[in-house]
Order: C-alpha cells, then structure tokens, then sequence
C-alpha cells in the first residue's frame, strides 16, 4: 500500500502521470474561467449546460454509427455535447427573455427535460446490436482510468488555451462581470463578450465529461473560485488561486483514485477539491466562519464594553457622584439586570471597574482613561457623522480603537474644537488632557 | 403493435403518484425562486439515503426518510452558511454543496457496496419498469411497494401543504411580513425543504431523481404561465405533472418501435413529455404564451395605425377648399413601418368596421369613418389642450401621448375633458376641435 | 490623579430643540412609548451600519424617519420589528419586548421587497395582513374578510381586489401594501418608503389615510425621501445617518442646518481632506 502510495506520488507509474497531467489541466482551466462564471451569478449555468449534454452525446454516438464509425472517438462525441450543451444555454436564454419565469427555474427546465431526453435516447442506443453502448455512461459519472493519451493531447491544448483567452481578456471580462452596463455605454461589445465566456464554459464543461462525468463537471468550475473568494476579494489573485486550487483538487482527486480504483474518480476529484473547500470555508480571511465568528463576538463584546464604560461615566457625569450603581445603569438605559452585572463583572476582570461597598462601584485608574477614551471616541465620531454626513459613513469603524485611527489628525483636531465649541461646558474627556482640567469641567480632573 | 398489461397499468399508477407528489411542493421551490434546491436535494440526499443505511444496517422507508430529513437540513443550513461565507450567490453556494455531497454519497455507495444493491445509476434514473417486481399485499391485493410509498408521499404532502396553506403562501410571497407576523421564514423553509427531500426518498427507486426535479419544476412552470391565483396553480401543476406521467409512459412504448427499437426508459420519457408540455404552453399560454404576446402586440399596433390612418383623412378633408372625400394610396399604411401584418390587420379592421370603403386607387372615408374620425381627432385635440393647460406641457410635446390617450377614450371622459378644458373651439395648436356629436 | 469634585454639575438643560449631537446623560425613556429603542447598534458585517440608537417614538405620531441612501432607515425598521439581529441593545413596544407585542405592530415593507409576478390576488395579499391574528394552521374567518374588504374600500381598491397583482401599477400595489396594513389595525404602523414611485393623486391620498390612522390615535413611522414635503406631511420627525442626528417635532427639528447635517454637502475646509481620505480608502 505504502509502496503503491510512493509510486503513485512520485509520478512513476505512466498511466497515472497521463490522467494527473489531464486532469490538473481541467482544473486549472475550470478554476480559471469558473472565476467570471461564479462573479457573473450564473454558478448553475454550468450545470444546466452539462446536463443538456447527454443527448448530444448519444445522438453523435447513434450518427458515428450510422456513418459506420466504431462510435467511441472522443472528438465526435464531444462535437455532439457541445452543440446540444449551446442549444440548452439558448433554450435557458430564451425562456427567460420570453417568458415570466425566473432564472433558477429555466436552469431546472432545460437541465432535467434534456437530461430526460438523453435518457430516453440511452434506452434505444442500448438495443442497437453488436455496440457497445454501456461506455457512454462514463459521461455521466466519469472515468478517469479510460482516459488515453490523445484524451490527455486534447483536454491539455483545450485547457490551456481556455487559460490564454482569460488572460487575453481578462481586463475586459473583468468589466463584464463587475459593471456590465458601464462596459456596454464604454463600448465595449458586451454580447460577443458574453457569447466568448459562456462558449469557453461550454468548452471546459464538455472536455471534462470523461474526467469528472457531467453530474459533477459543474464542481470544478463553481467550488475553486468559492474556494479562492473566501481568502481574496481582488480579482486577479482570485483567479490565481481558484486556478491553483483546481488543479490541486483534481490532480491529488485522481492520484487518490489511481490508488483505490473501485472508487468512482469524478467523485475522487470533487471530494479532494471541495476539501480545500472546506478548509477555506473554516479559516478564509475573507468569510471563513471561525474568523468571522470570532470577529463578530470581538465586536460584540467592545462595543458592549464600551457602552458600559460610557454610559456609567455619563452617569457620573449627570449624578456628580465618583462612584455609579447598576441599579443606576439598569434603570437609566433598561438593561437587563442580568446583562449589567455580567458587563460589569468582565469589567471587574479586565481591571477596569471595583467594586465598593454599598454595592456601588468605581472606574480604577485604568478604567478612567479607557473610558474617557471611550466617551471621546463616541462624542468625536458622532460629531463627525453629523459634519461629514456626505462622506462619513464609509469611513466609520467603531472596531476601530481610537478615531485616529481612522481619521486624519487634522480632522480630528477639528472636530475636537467643534466638540469643545458645541458644549461649552462639558469639554471632550480626551486621554491627552487628563492633566490640563478645563474651566467649569464636566470630568473634573 | 403496443401491447398493454397490468404492468403498463402499475407503471402508469406509480408514475402518476410520485408526479403529483413532486409537483404540489415543488411549485413552491418554483415560486421561491429556489428551483435548482430541487436539483441540490435531489443530489445531496445520496449520502443521506447512504449514511442512513450505514448506521442503521438496514433499508426500510423509515430509516431512508430519517436520512433524507437530517439530509434536507444540512443542505439547507450549509448552503445559508457557505452563502453568507462567501457572500455569493445563491446558485454559486447550491452547486458546491450539492456536488460535494453527491460526491461524498458515491463514494460511501461504492463503500457499502458489497452489501447493499443501492446503485448510483438506478439513483439516476430509477427502475419503474421494475416495480412490479417488488408487491406487498394491501387491501387484500398484490400492490407494488412503490405505489404505496409514493401513494403514501403524495398523501403526506397533501396534508402538509393544506395544513401549512397559508403559511407557506404568506412566506413565499412576503417571508419579511411573514416574520413579522410570528410565522418564521426560516422555519418553514426548513419544513419545506424536508418535505422535498422525503418525496425524493420515496420517489427515487420508483423513478429516479431526474423525473422527480422534472415534475418538481416543469409542471408548475406550466401551471404558472396560466394561472392568476395559487390554488388553481398547485391544481393545475398537478393535472400537468399526471399528464406528463401518462404521456411519457405511452410514448416510451408507442414510439421506439416507430423507430425500430423495443422500447426505451420510461422515466426520460416522462421528463422529456413534461417538457414538451410546457414548450406547448410556452407558445400557446394565453396569459404569456409568445404567440398570445406577440398577437397582442400585433393587434394593438393594428388598432393604433387604423386610428392614425383616420386621423390623416380626416385633417385631409379638414384642409380648406376640399369637398371630395379624401382618398387613402394604399402604400400610405406603410407609415408606421410596423411590418406587413398590421398594415394588412389595420386595413381589414377599417374596412370591415366600416369606416372605409375601397375605391379604384385606395380607400375612401366612408359616412361612419367620419363621425369616428371626428370622434378621435376630437378627444386628441381636446387631450392635448388638457395637457398644456393641466400639465403644462410643452405643446410640441403632447402629440404622442395624446395619440395614446384618444384610443381609450369614452364618452364620459370625453365630455369631463371637455369640461375640464372649458370646451374651447382651437387646441393649442390653434387647430379647430370638432364639436361634440348630437345624440 | 483621583480628585473629584462633588460639585453638581453645573450643565443646563439642553433645549428641546437644540441638535445634541452627543447628550451625555442619553435619552430619558418612558416605560409607556410605543417603541422604545435602547442603545441599539446593528452590524451586517464587519461594520455597524446603525450605531448607538437611543430614543422613543411618541405615541400618536405621525413620525418621518428621513435620511440619505444607505442611511439605515429600513435596517431600523427592521431592528424594531426583529428581521435582523442587534449586535447590542433592545427595543420595547408599550414597555415589553417584541415577542408579546407582535400584533401591535404593522408592516409596510418597500414594494420592491416581493415579488409581484406572484400568483395572488388583490384581495389575497391583503387578507395576509390578517394572518397574524388566527394562529398556526387555522384559517381566516369571515370577519376577517370582511375586514380585509374593508380595508380595501378604505384605499379605493374594491373594484380590482380580484385582479392578479402583476396587473397593478406601481401606485395601485402600493395602495394594496397599505391596505394590508390596515387590515391588521395595529397600533403601530412602520412603513418603508410608502410613496416611493407613486403618482401625486395617489400620494396625496396615502397621507390622508395616514393622517386619519394619527387622529385615531395610533403610531406611524414612514420612511421619508422627498426632503420637500416632510413639514407638510408629519409632525415629528427622525434624522438619520447611522446615528439619530436629531429628533423631535417637526417645527423644531425641521431646520436647514439639521438637514444639512444629516444630508452633509457641507463645504468646510475639512471636507475636501475627507474626500480625499475616501479615495484613498
Ligand atoms: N442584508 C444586508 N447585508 C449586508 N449589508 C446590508 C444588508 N442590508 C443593508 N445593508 C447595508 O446597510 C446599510 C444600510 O442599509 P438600509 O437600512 O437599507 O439603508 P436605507 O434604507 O436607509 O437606504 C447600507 O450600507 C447597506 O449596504
Ligand atoms: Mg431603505
């Protein structure tokens, strides 16, 4: 086993290095190319296509054998695929220009009524005599031990000039995906454009019929670019990964079906890519859910610290009293007791509050500056979204600890004279100050 | 020639049954816009179907339904999260959860595979022409057991659908409004989506999951180009998902003799009927059929031209110093450049209302043609007064919109206008407006 | 360090109708408004879109909640109505939380919000106002029509409540989103942009219903754009921008320097560091 493993790893066995080569070409064609599939919103597309291709395998069979052909010459039945896969694409087109129906469900229409049809069609081809006609359902499920080195020849040049063209044109099918009506007043010709990307989806579905099977072909072009998204949201680098995941997930999908040969290698190659998936979809940076989660439970737990801090110093301020009570909070602001003494004992643990006696309780030293920090930050930030309404809320970020963090300096010594200016009385507690008390101060230090 | 036996009878009844089944939840995933979930479920309940068989040990209806429930909620809540994650699409997050899972339950089909006959292919594209095989004795008869599992389905989801009847309507058309009111979205998607997902169950042996997305989707779709309300829609999506059952079986025997075959899969034929049927209503609807729109479309422009052509007779005979009734060229038709068939619809609407009479060299107004002529080149006038004066258009502006207005205009608006506008005798203008007819 | 005065402080009252930007002791909140909101802030993702709300709406209220696209006007509706999560905050209807007040409430989400190719009637979607009022699996009684007509009559759309609504137009579908409101008879009505693409008449005789549903004593929050006709239409209004700017009675509140502030346009030396920052961003 461990043998087999090293060999077939090491690339030495020549089957395996043709079916690798073949496979990790698709994937990196599909991964590229599924990138403006997925950006477009038209992920099952793909999938509506590649069902509509069984009939189109089956009748190019039927002819070849007609025209007294063996039946079993890949660029023939690929031919058919491909034309019955475009007449799908139109049929999805057409039910949506001329019709009420929605989107998802033309895609269903076309992809189960052709499916059916080519069903239909199997059923008869099966009882031509003296064909073997049960090689044809390796289209459906795929098989990537069939595949030939002429196969590999075809799906490498097919795969690689798929790559060409997207980066020919990537900047144009970048302004497609992302601004399609601005493209078309730019004038660019936005039709042919689209034609050209859903032909190069067609091309890349049809040559992965034999690899992946068209049941799962629609993987390879949807689950990189996912994959890739959930670390970037630029799109060249997403079109780099979600290549390279592609063609990692297929080429270690087939090396792992090399090894157990019963196991079907379309679902192989789709369980490896949506591996990487899955692993993305847990630790991505851009919408992994543990880093999100983690995000939003940071953000959370801030901002309710901050209101605690905040509101028992404006307590303060308004009771003129050095200590505060939760019952004060609870009633001013109808928290929940609950919540109030939860926020103050992980305030308590954070070294920011202490406890006195008559269950009241005071801000430590440390706690002081956080919250007049806080109170700053909240006053600075309101004044600016009021003064800065035109431009102000892309800019807002209470993550953000400090609004210098964000702000300019100068905007910041602005809106602080503001502040002083608007409320005379009750200068900014700002951290910087703490020494300098002002006139009539509301923090009185 | 075609020979019918009980059998026939059987793959009809199970046919029918699993259709129906499909269709009255489906019409839902139609009007959600989540047709393709049909497609997703239909794929990821394999490893369900799978898992269930490999903890349980065996494959009774029970314990594959329990597989497909817990399936139909992981594809649910793992395509909301994958959706979310990577603030894709819809469409994007179905495909890779659909794929991954399929993948997952062939693999672990293949794993069980030495015990179990589950087979991918008949997963696929079923086996009704096998039903008969497997009977269990009901009611004192030999019935096949997947008759009674589909009889049984559509039975459930009669019931489900009834009872949740308002809700489900509510949350599918306003799911805001719908949690609003205490009636979860979220919660009856999930219930919707295990229904789906155990009609898959109970349908797939009998007849494979790409007839059960064909009748979850394509009889509503027809049912939805005909129907204005949602009752008469499930009714009807049901009456096509059976239509499409029969029609498949028949052909699925009638036909591959016709071309020198024995017979072929009854299941691709019943999809492929479906969708024939709908490309029927696809052109033929009346409410949006193509030909319904562009024979509406035809006729409007028939009706606008014929009241044009009027129109230019009549400020013809209007001109100083005329006294013979104008005459209309024939190639004059040709002004709206609206293709051959209205001009041919238009010229036929006048002359058989009346309104023109051909003459050597054209057409010439008629007495009626007249008092209709007058009629409209009264309201036109009087409109565009209404708009100078009311809306304060510009009077080069309001030719075209008054031309639109004056084909619906009745007697009762015409006389308001008339009031409104304080009767005068010249539109803006300075064109004389005929006056009102005696009665 | 540790000094402080026990000094009362010495701040006066900020006039009711004076812009506080930041009032420091926070809102005073009756148990008793219809909807009291309390510190609420509301995150999509990474960044609040409605930060620190803080304030009551008046009973009997004709209320304008009027702020820029992306402001966070429907975000607030729907924090108050429980569609989306508070990351922190509550809200109270009459005192008690949402879940025991549903009924109270009615909804006119934004017409583009459904489908309207949807096959139902007129008179359908306005009896689903009603749904709340019969529980899980029961259906309407009579009465409930009844009232569903009723509520059609009162917006003038008897005549097409048998029409399927793709037929309507933009005007006429809002009138039946209203009309479903009505149907509920809630005690508090939050409607998003109800005039949103509806002709003159037509609006015109919205704000006629919505002055009469105020004489009859009850809420009603309207999402407002036209900056026009918000004196003219409601007595007390709510300026947003991620934050309440300012609230009060329109007279008050109402003022150009107020609008300025929530709609900015503002051409102070800053403002052109903060575009720049923008673009940099
Ligand atoms: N479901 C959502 N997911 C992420 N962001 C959202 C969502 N809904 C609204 N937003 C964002 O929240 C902000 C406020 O939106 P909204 O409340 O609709 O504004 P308004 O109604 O005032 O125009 C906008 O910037 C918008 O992009
Ligand atoms: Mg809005």
């Amino acid at each position: 086993m461990l043998e087999e493993l090293w060999r077939v790893f090491t690339f030495q066995d020549y089957n395996t290095r043709v079916v690798m080569a073949g496979t990790g070409l698709l994937g990196l064609a599909a991964g590229v190319i599924g990138v403006f599939l997925v950006l477009r919103k038209r992920a099952l597309l793909s999938d509506a296509v590649s069902h509509a291709t069984l009939p189109g395998v089956i009748l190019a069979f039927w002819a070849s054998i007609a025209l007294g052909m063996t039946g079993r010459s890949l660029p023939v039945l690929l031919s058919g695929a491909a034309l019955t896969g475009l007449l799908g694409m139109v049929t999805v087109v057409a039910l949506r220009r001329w019709s009420p129906i929605k989107d998802d469900a033309a895609l269903a229409i076309v992809l189960s009524v052709f499916f059916g049809a080519g069903i239909a069609l199997f059923g008869m081809v099966q009882q031509i005599e003296g064909v073997h006609a049960a090689g044809l359902t390796d289209f459906i499920y795929g098989k990537t031990a069939s595949m030939l080195i002429s196969d590999t020849v075809i799906i490498g040049i097919a795969a690689l000039g798929v790559c060409g063209i997207a980066i020919a044109l990537f900047k144009e099918f970048r302004l497609l995906c992302f601004d399609e009506a601005f493209a078309a007043v730019q004038g660019w010709p936005t039709l042919r454009l689209d034609l050209l990307l859903m032909g190069l989806i067609v091309l890349v579905t049809v040559i992965g019929l034999q690899a992946v099977g068209l049941i799962l072909i629609v993987a390879l072009l949807i689950i990189p670019p996912v994959t890739a998204r959930l670390w970037t949201h630029r799109l060249a680098p997403m079109a780099a990964l979600s290549g390279m995941f592609g063609m990692l997930g297929a080429g270690t999908g087939s090396a792992v079906s090399a090894l157990f040969e019963r196991l079907p290698s379309g679902a192989l190659i789709v369980l490896s890519a949506s591996a990487f998936f899955f692993v993305s979809l847990m630790l991505g940076t851009e919408g992994g859910l543990l880093p999100r989660l983690w995000r939003r439970a940071r953000l959370r737990r801030r901002i309710r610290r901050q209101h605690l801090l905040r509101r028992a110093w404006e307590l303060r301020e308004q009771t003129g009293k050095r200590t505060f009570s939760a019952r004060g909070l609870v009633a001013r602001h109808a928290w929940h007791p609950v919540v109030a003494a939860l926020e103050l004992r992980s305030a308590r643990r954070a070294g920011l509050v202490q406890r006195i006696d008559g269950g009241r309780w005071e801000f430590t030293p440390a706690g002081e500056s956080e919250a007049s920090r806080a109170v700053r930050n909240h006053r600075l930030w309101e004044l600016y979204l009021i003064t800065h309404a035109d431009v102000a809320p892309s800019h807002v970020d209470s993550d953000a600890d400090r609004i210098e963090h964000v702000l300019d300096p100068d905007m910041v010594a602005e809106l602080e004279e503001l502040l002083a200016r608007e409320q005379e009385d009750t200068p900014p507690p700002s951290p910087h100050r703490l020494e300098t008390p002002t006139n009539g101060g509301g923090n009185g230090r | 020639m075609i020979s019918w036996s009980v059998i026939d009878t059987w793959i009809i009844i199970v046919g029918v049954l699993s259709a129906v089944g499909c269709a009255l939840p489906g019409a839902y995933l139609l009007l959600r816009r989540q047709s393709m979930m049909g497609d997703a479920i239909s794929h990821s309940v394999l490893p369900g179907i799978a898992g269930a068989y490999l903890i349980m040990g065996n494959r009774e209806p029970l314990t594959l339904f329990l597989g497909a429930i817990v399936i139909g909620i992981v594809t649910t809540v793992l395509i909301r999260l994958v959706k979310h994650g990577g603030k894709i699409e819809d469409g994007a997050a179905m495909g890779v959860v659909f794929t991954a899972l399929f993948a997952l339950g062939l693999v672990m089909i293949r794993r069980a595979a030495d015990h179990v006959d589950l087979d991918p292919d008949c997963v696929l594209y079923g086996a009704i022409e096998l039903t008969f095989l497997d009977t269990v004795p009901f009611l004192g008869m030999d019935v096949p057991r997947a008759a009674l599992l589909t009889g049984g389905m559509l039975l459930a989801n009669v019931l489900f659908l009834g009872l949740l009847y308002k809700e489900l309507k509510l949350s599918s058309f306003d799911p805001g409004l719908s949690d609003a009111l205490g009636y979860s979205s979220r919660f009856l998607h999930h219930l919707l989506m295990v229904a789906i997902a155990a009609t898959m169950v109970a349908s797939f042996e009998a007849v494979g999951s790409i007839l059960v997305i064909a009748m979850l989707i394509v009889p509503p779709a027809c049912a939805y180009l005909l129907c204005n309300r949602l009752l008469p829609m499930l009714l009807v999506s049901a009456g096509f998902a059976a239509a499409s059952a029969v029609l498949g079986h028949l052909s699925a025997i009638a036909l591959p003799p016709v071309l020198g075959y024995e017979d072929t899969s009854t299941a691709g034929m019943m999809a492929l009927a479906a969708g024939v049927l709908f490309g029927g209503v696809f052109f033929l609807s009346p409410k949006s059929g193509v030909l319904a729109q562009s024979w509406r479309r035809v006729r409007l422009g028939a009706q606008l031209l014929s009241e044009e052509v009027l129109g230019v007779l009549y400020r013809r005979q209007e001109a100083p110093g005329v006294s013979a009734r104008p005459v209309l060229a024939p190639e004059e038709l040709r002004r709206g450049a609206q293709g051959r068939t209205v001009e041919w619809l238009a010229g036929r609407r006048l002359v058989r209302q009346g309104y023109v009479r051909p003459v050597p060299g054209g057409f010439e107004l008629t007495e009626p043609g007249l008092h209709e002529a007058r009629r409209l080149i009264r309201a036109h006038r009087l409109w565009e007064t209404w708009l100078v004066e009311e809306m304060n258009l510009r009077p080069d502006h309001v030719h075209g919109p008054a031309s639109r207005l004056e084909s619906v205009t009745g007697e009762a608006m015409e006389e308001e206008l008339a009031r409104e506008t304080g009767a005068p005798a010249m539109d803006p203008h300075a064109r004389r407006i005929p006056p009102a007819e005696k009665h | 360090m540790e000094t402080r005065t026990d000094r009362p402080t010495t701040r006066p009252a900020v006039p009711e109708h004076r812009p506080a930007p930041a009032s420091p002791a926070g809102t005073d909140h009756s148990p008793n408004a219809p909807i009291s909101i309390h510190d609420v802030t509301v995150a999509y993702d990474r960044k609040p879109v409605l930060w620190d709300v803080d304030l009551d709406v008046p009973e009997g209220r004709l209320v304008g909640l009027i702020g820029p696209n992306g402001a966070g006007k429907s975000t607030l509706l729907k924090a108050i109505l429980g569609l989306v999560p508070v990351i922190s905050g509550r809200v109270a209807i009459y005192g008690k939380p949402l879940s025991k007040q549903r009924k109270l409430l009615g909804y006119v989400p934004q017409r583009e919000s459904v489908d309207w190719d949807f096959p139902v009637t007129v008179r359908d979607v306005v009896q689903m106002g009603l749904y709340g009022q019969v529980g899980w699996f029961r259906r309407l009684r009579r009465e409930h029509v009844r009232r569903a007509d009723e509520a059609l009559e009162r917006v003038g759309m008897t005549d097409l409540a048998d029409r399927q609504i793709s037929q309507l137009s933009g005007g006429q579908q809002q009138r039946v989103f209203l009309a479903r409101a009505l149907a509920q008879d809630a005690q508090i009505y939050l409607m998003d942009e109800p005039f949103a693409g509806v002709d003159s008449a037509t609006e015109k005789s919205i704000v006629a219903l919505l002055h009469d549903l105020r004489n009859a004593g009850r809420t009603v929050v309207c999402v407002h754009h036209d900056l026009q006709t918000v004196a003219a239409y409601f007595d007390y209004v709510i300026l947003l921008n991620m934050r309440v700017v300012t609230h009060g009675a329109t007279a008050d509140v109402y003022t150009e320097e107020n609008l300025r502030k929530t709609y900015g346009g503002q051409l102070t030396l800053l403002s052109s560091a903060a575009t720049a920052l923008a673009q940099r961003h």
